[in-house]
């Protein structure tokens, strides 16, 4: 249960000082901003929910896996939506290839071409994969997971075993690919009211695409335009 | 003349024997006992001059009486919750099945054609699920509270509500809104374009009461939001606006949050991308750092042309759209009328709409209808005049920063066309002359 005494904040101290006086004859008025409620959890408890992992490795459990584990776990829960290869399957996301493609017409955004760290790919695995089982895999069989699809893009050498010394020191290719601060905005549209542009032409239309569900009668998915 | 009123008293006892066929059974017992039975030989007076002209009449409308206006009605709790009108029944959220993999990893869309005002109703909110909605038992639910803080907490959904509570109003947009338009004109539809955005009164307790209850250490800048759902859904926010505005939810427009908005919690971050707006809650961890999640890097970046890529894009810049007319809501001929729409901006208030007929050369500035409210949908509304010939409506709306919504143009010459999200540019509308109305773009 909480105490007053392990809690050696700025505005606790200063309610402390308070109660000690006014306790013994209210009591609850002089808590205010301060409530207390809910239990502190154990360490155990903290531990048990506290899954996400840090770019630097923070919160990576023990445990390890090779490329060759992981290509055996791979096929079991992942080939049938990611591809035997990580090429994806139907709208399921493809996880190798797409090395260079960023800045193409196309780009094809993998862990390989895309994402910037490998810690990431733990962290995602373990709390969301399998996507229709997660969080039902051993910690090695996402570490082995892990090493196989960095291995599938060419990232880690098949001799690669991931675990959590070893996952912080991979370096992604694209790793200093983002800017983490918004620089938006970027664009500066004026608020012109009359003549603002000379002429005005369609250039595309939706119309007779049929990529359009229908937006009237029942729910049916159907693509009725 | 006899047999024509023996024959109409007999249409109208198997009338009101149908009628009272829908009632719970008390009433249906007082319905037949004062309308039928005990009211004998005048039951023929009233059949001929009430609910016989239901039998006969083509129409319910003057000089004819209704039916509805002759008959009983179902009592106070024959919908103990309250379903809407059958003849509401189109009104819905719909997919794209194109867009996913899986509707458990998809996305729903508001019926913005049908909705008035600013709240929407929460069976019509807008969902995005990263692996499904979780069916979670309140009592067995629990936020923790840890990190960097002097006290970490575990709190039941009864602590949590012990807590003094705030109301607000605002939006939720998933930047991925229009984001399938970035490369030409594709769907014809309002919902399909636009519905990725609702807006509530959402209840609960401010996120700085909880962080200051847990005594947040001096190095703790960010705080990492999880969801117990499949994904474990995961955001890092920055203390700065964990303390501002963001609230820990548990109702929405009056009533505990529906399952596919995060019964029992959800986190409401005012004005930032919907995905920060972590359902379920069960963890908020405070950090020194962000913790660079999947959501954060993999998804939720937005990639320039040159192959590099914004991250930490939070906030929903300044939008409008015209929703009426669009293309599910036609122009019913010439004459009057009122174009209508929302608008909203993720920094603020909405100053200013102005609205185009001839696809940006001119421009009148639209009436904002109250309320005006900051990170909340705002609706306008300008008087038309349609002469029956083609017209290309826009909508712009200027927010309280100064910011005036980009046109489609401005925004791929700065943004290219990869970026998939938050793209917040002019809808065109084409009103064709038969008051049909199409999804374009202007070069």
């Amino acid at each position: 249960m909480f105490s007053f005494h392990n809690t050696p904040r700025l505005l606790a101290s200063t309610c402390c000082g308070i109660l000690l006086t006014a306790m013994p004859v209210a009591g609850s008025a002089e808590q205010a901003g301060y409530y207390g409620y809910g239990e502190s959890p154990t360490d155990e408890q903290i531990a048990a929910w506290d899954i996400d992992i840090r770019p630097d490795g923070t919160g990576l459990p023990e445990g390890s896996g090779t490329v060759d584990e992981g290509m055996a776990v791979y096929e079991t829960h992942c080939a049938s939506c990611h591809g035997a290869f990580g090429e994806g399957m139907g709208r399921y996301p493809k996880l190798a290839g797409g090395d260079g493609s960023l800045a193409e017409d196309r780009p094809e955004k993998t862990v390989g071409s895309y994402w910037p760290y490998a810690s990431t790919l733990w962290d995602y695995i373990h709390r969301a994969m399998p996507f229709f089982a997660p969080q039902s895999l051993s910690d090695d069989q996402v570490y082995a997971l892990t090493a196989y699809v960095l291995n599938l893009n060419y990232i880690v050498d098949g001799d690669f075993v991931a675990n959590k010394e070893t996952l912080p020191k991979v370096e992604m290719p694209n790793r200093d690919g983002f800017i983490w601060e918004d620089p938006r905005p970027v664009v500066n549209n004026e608020r012109c009211m009359k003549d603002c542009i000379d002429e005005v032409a369609v250039s595309d239309s939706a119309e007779g695409k049929n990529l359009t569900p229908s937006t009237t009668g029942p729910l049916d998915e159907g693509i009725t335009e | 003349m006899f047999g024509k009123l023996r024959r109409l008293d007999r249409d109208v006892s198997r009338l009101a024997l149908e009628e009272s066929e829908r009632l719970p059974s008390a009433e249906r017992r007082r319905f037949l006992r004062n309308g039928l039975f005990t009211a004998g030989g005048a039951m023929v007076g009233g059949a001929l001059a009430g609910i016989a002209p239901k039998a006969l009449a083509a129409t319910q409308y003057p000089p004819e009486i209704p039916s509805w206006t002759r008959t009983l009605g179902p009592g106070v709790v024959a919908d103990p919750y309250g379903v809407p009108s059958p003849f509401e029944k189109e009104v819905i959220r719909r997919n794209v099945p194109w867009l996913t993999a899986d509707k458990v990893s998809s996305i729903s869309f508001s019926p913005l054609q049908h909705l008035k005002g600013i709240i929407t109703p929460n069976g019509l909110f807008f969902e995005r699920h990263h692996a499904g909605r979780p069916e979670i038992d309140p009592q067995q639910h629990r936020l923790m509270i840890h990190g960097l803080v002097e006290r970490p907490i575990i709190l039941s959904m009864e602590d949590l509500q012990r807590f003094p509570s705030v109301s607000q109003i605002n939006f939720i947009e998933c930047p991925a809104n229009g984001g399938m338009e970035w490369r030409g004109a594709q769907l014809n539809s309002l919902q399909f374009l636009h519905g990725m955005v609702s807006c509530a009164e959402w209840t609960g307790v401010r996120l700085s009461t909880l962080l200051q209850d847990a005594g947040i250490k001096t190095q703790g800048k960010w705080v990492l939001a999880e969801g117990a759902d499949g994904a474990a859904m995961t955001r890092s926010i920055p203390l700065e606006k964990a303390l501002d505005d963001v609230i820990v939810a548990y109702a929405q427009n009056g009533e505990a949050l529906r399952r596919e908005q995060g019964y029992p919690i959800r986190l409401v971050v005012p004005g930032w991308e919907g995905n920060t707006h972590v359902k379920w809650l069960r963890r908020l961890e405070v950090g020194d750092k962000p913790w660079m999640q999947r959501e954060e890097t993999s998804k939720y970046t937005d990639l320039m042309p040159d192959g590099t890529a914004h991250g930490f894009t939070w906030v929903m810049e300044a939008k409008s759209v015209i929703t009426s007319p669009c293309p599910e809501m036609p122009l019913r001929g010439k004459g009057i009328h009122q174009i209508e729409g929302l608008a909203w901006s993720g920094r603020g208030k909405v100053k200013a709409v102005d609205v185009s007929v001839d696809g940006g050369q001119n421009w009148q500035q639209a009436q904002l209808r109250e309320p005006v409210m900051s990170k909340s949908l705002t609706r306008f509304s300008l008087e038309w005049k349609w002469d029956g010939n083609p017209a290309l409506l826009q909508s712009r709306v200027i927010d309280e920063t100064g910011y005036v919504q980009p046109t489609l143009g401005q925004l791929r010459q700065a943004r290219g066309t990869n970026s998939i999200y938050h793209k917040n540019s002019i809808q065109t509308w084409k009103v064709n002359g038969d008051g049909g109305v199409v999804n374009v773009q202007l070069s």
